[in-house]
């Protein structure tokens, strides 16, 4: 260790827990969870020698509805999160510190805490004209991140702006808005995606890294595999409405107030891996589906720029025009199909000419 | 009308096997030439049939039927649906798999749709000829065993890869149910590397289906074309294996 870290134990002795209290507290862990009972003293050991894991967050070319999401969570709450679990030493959107005074933070904790922190990032860097479309504490933000990147132990891409690079970097992207994970390519990256990304999750991620001391098994994509691994589709309440054939056709018709299935209406939860329908938001009350509405697939990349949310076939746009496979497919299958029964008229045209040519070819 | 024996010029190879084949058979006085054996001839319908489900299926999986009444235990369309498209979709994976491993064991012909000779000249100069007898600028068209290089091209494009392109990314749409830890995604999960979002793999698979579309209409008149205007039997070799030369 690089440095004198604030262990767990200390923060639970400050807020003016007893020794006492606190060794109660671990027998009580240890009995609940079924271990022996020498892993009482684990548990004291590891919560009295594990430092709590510094956090820098970072805000790039967002909108803060990250840090939205995150001061919601009810489980942990977010205050926990933030005073108890981690020290978040830096947030320029929350914290009390500003100016030279918060950037002062910066530079401290990369010599203090080198190769310890992690770096939470909100937002993207725009890259075009030097990174000059976002400037933080006078500098291009891609500089800052470039730098903080460079000693952090993991960075933690929030939101679909740091993940996928999300509305701002829509086509045609005029400030080349880029994912993290395009710009910082030496460090471990967790992507938790979504518009924003659902609290809990956000706080879970955090809960299993500073618990386990390690960072959580990532898909393919990079996504922490306990919230990202499964479609909305395969845990949403209304599923069996979809298996039946049991379609909203338009808003507002009698299926919609029946709480029918919202594939028609273009719903993306077949498509967008997140936990939403498990999870679910504000404590877990509801969801998108929940409220009627098709999910927009937030999670998911490029859903920006897919056309429109409420289309089931959306657009491709590889062959220069905005249409559907529907669209595309008819036109070159009745292309096709068109030219087969010119060719076949041409064909039989030029058969019937030849025989009369030819009278005696009978066949 | 030139001489059978004389007119597949083009597959030289062969004019043994035809002349051998005319003497047997039951086609009397015509030369037959066995070219599609059994394992063939079973793929072909078998993989026929089941694409036309996984079309039929698949397009009702995009765009669902009207929304069924009643209470959702009582139905199950969307999920039979669903059920009939995955059934066919492992019998067509199987049957092309076994496509596959025949071109290995079969006779040459079988070898055909999986390869084009693109680096021989002739395989060029034959292509032009088709593609001229197409367009209505050659007289006769000419003779060949199995396929014409044209014909190769358009079975290598739109069965072999068209559908080797649908069971890999119909696999990795499956992986999505059947979950990360299942065999499908290890195999397939790749294809969502090439497209992070599944709605663009749907997509393509969606459009992939109507390049099937296409390369049917396109398979079926040129079978049928073919068996009237070349005056050898097409269709009916696909059903008895064996090729009659007519005239």
């Amino acid at each position: 260790m690089g440095a004198a870290m604030e262990t767990f134990y200390s923060v639970i002795r400050r807020q003016g827990i007893t020794r006492r209290s606190f060794n109660k507290f671990c027998s009580l862990t240890a009995t609940s969870l079924g271990l022996e009972p020498l892993a009482a003293d684990r548990i004291a050991n590891a919560l009295e020698t594990k430092p709590r894991v510094p956090v820098i967050w970072m805000h790039g070319l967002e909108c803060t509805c990250c840090s939205e999401s995150f001061i919601r969570s009810a489980h942990p709450l977010a205050k926990d999160a933030v005073l108890s679990m981690i020290s978040l030493d830096y947030d320029d959107t929350i914290m009390a510190a500003a100016g030279h005074q918060a950037e002062a933070i910066l530079e401290e904790t990369r010599a203090k805490y080198k190769g310890q922190y992690i770096l939470a990032v909100e937002g993207n860097p725009p890259l075009n004209e030097g990174g000059m479309f976002c400037i933080d504490g006078g500098k291009p933000f891609v500089e800052k991140l470039k730098m903080m990147a460079d000693d952090a132990m993991a960075i933690m891409a929030w939101g679909a702006c740091a993940s996928w690079g999300c509305v701002q970097a829509a086509k045609p992207n005029p400030t080349q808005a880029t994912p993290i994970d395009k710009v910082i390519t030496d460090k471990p990256i967790i992507k938790v995606p979504g518009c924003p990304p659902i609290a809990e999750v956000m706080t879970g991620v955090i809960t299993f890294i500073t618990t386990f001391g390690k960072l959580p098994e990532l898909d393919r994509h990079g996504r922490p595999k306990m919230f990202y691994s499964q479609r909305i589709h395969d845990k949403c309440y209304r599923r069996s409405h979809f298996d039946a054939g049991q379609f909203v056709e338009e808003w507002d018709d009698e299926s919609a107030r029946k709480g029918y299935c919202l594939y028609k209406m273009g719903c993306k939860g077949p498509t967008t891996y997140n936990a939403c329908s498990t999870v679910r938001w504000n404590g877990g009350v509801s969801f998108p589906i929940q409220s009627g509405h098709g999910c927009i697939g937030c999670s998911e990349d490029g859903f920006w720029d897919k056309g429109s949310f409420y289309d089931r076939l959306t657009n491709i746009k590889q062959f220069g025009i905005e249409k559907n496979a529907d669209q595309i497919g008819v036109a070159a299958a009745g292309a096709v199909g068109a030219a087969v029964a010119v060719h076949a008229a041409v064909t039989a045209v030029k058969r019937l000419a030849s025989k009369r040519a030819d009278p005696k070819q009978d066949h | 009308m030139m001489d059978a024996v004389e007119c597949p010029a083009q597959s030289k190879p062969d004019l043994a096997a035809i002349a051998a084949d005319a003497v047997g058979g039951h086609a009397i006085g015509r030369p037959t030439v066995y070219v599609y054996e059994a394992p063939v001839r079973i793929c072909h319908w078998v993989n026929a049939f089941s694409t036309v489900a996984l079309m039929t299926t698949g397009y009702l999986i995009g765009m669902p039927l009207p929304s069924v009444e009643g209470e959702a235990s009582a139905n199950f369309v969307m999920g039979y649906i669903r059920f009939a498209h995955f059934a066919a979709g492992q019998v067509l994976a199987v049957f092309f798999i076994t496509r596959v491993f025949w071109a290995f064991v079969g006779n040459h012909h079988s070898r055909q749709i999986f390869y084009l000779p693109a680096h021989r000249k002739q395989f060029w100069r034959e292509m032009l000829d088709e593609v001229r007898w197409y367009a209505f600028l050659e007289h006769e068209p000419k003779m060949y065993v199995g396929h014409n290089p044209l014909a190769r091209t358009g079975m290598f494009t739109g069965f072999t890869l068209f559908v080797a392109y649908m069971i890999i990314t119909g696999f990795a749409l499956y992986s999505e149910g059947s979950g990360i830890d299942s065999w499908q995604h290890k195999l397939f999960g790749w294809v969502f590397a090439i497209w992070p979002n599944s709605q663009d793999v749907h997509t393509w698979h969606h459009l992939g289906m109507w390049a099937l579309v296409t390369f049917v209409i396109v398979h079926v008149y040129a079978a049928i074309r073919a068996d009237i205007m070349s005056r050898q039997g097409i269709i009916s070799s696909m059903v008895s294996g064996e090729r009659q030369f007519r005239d």
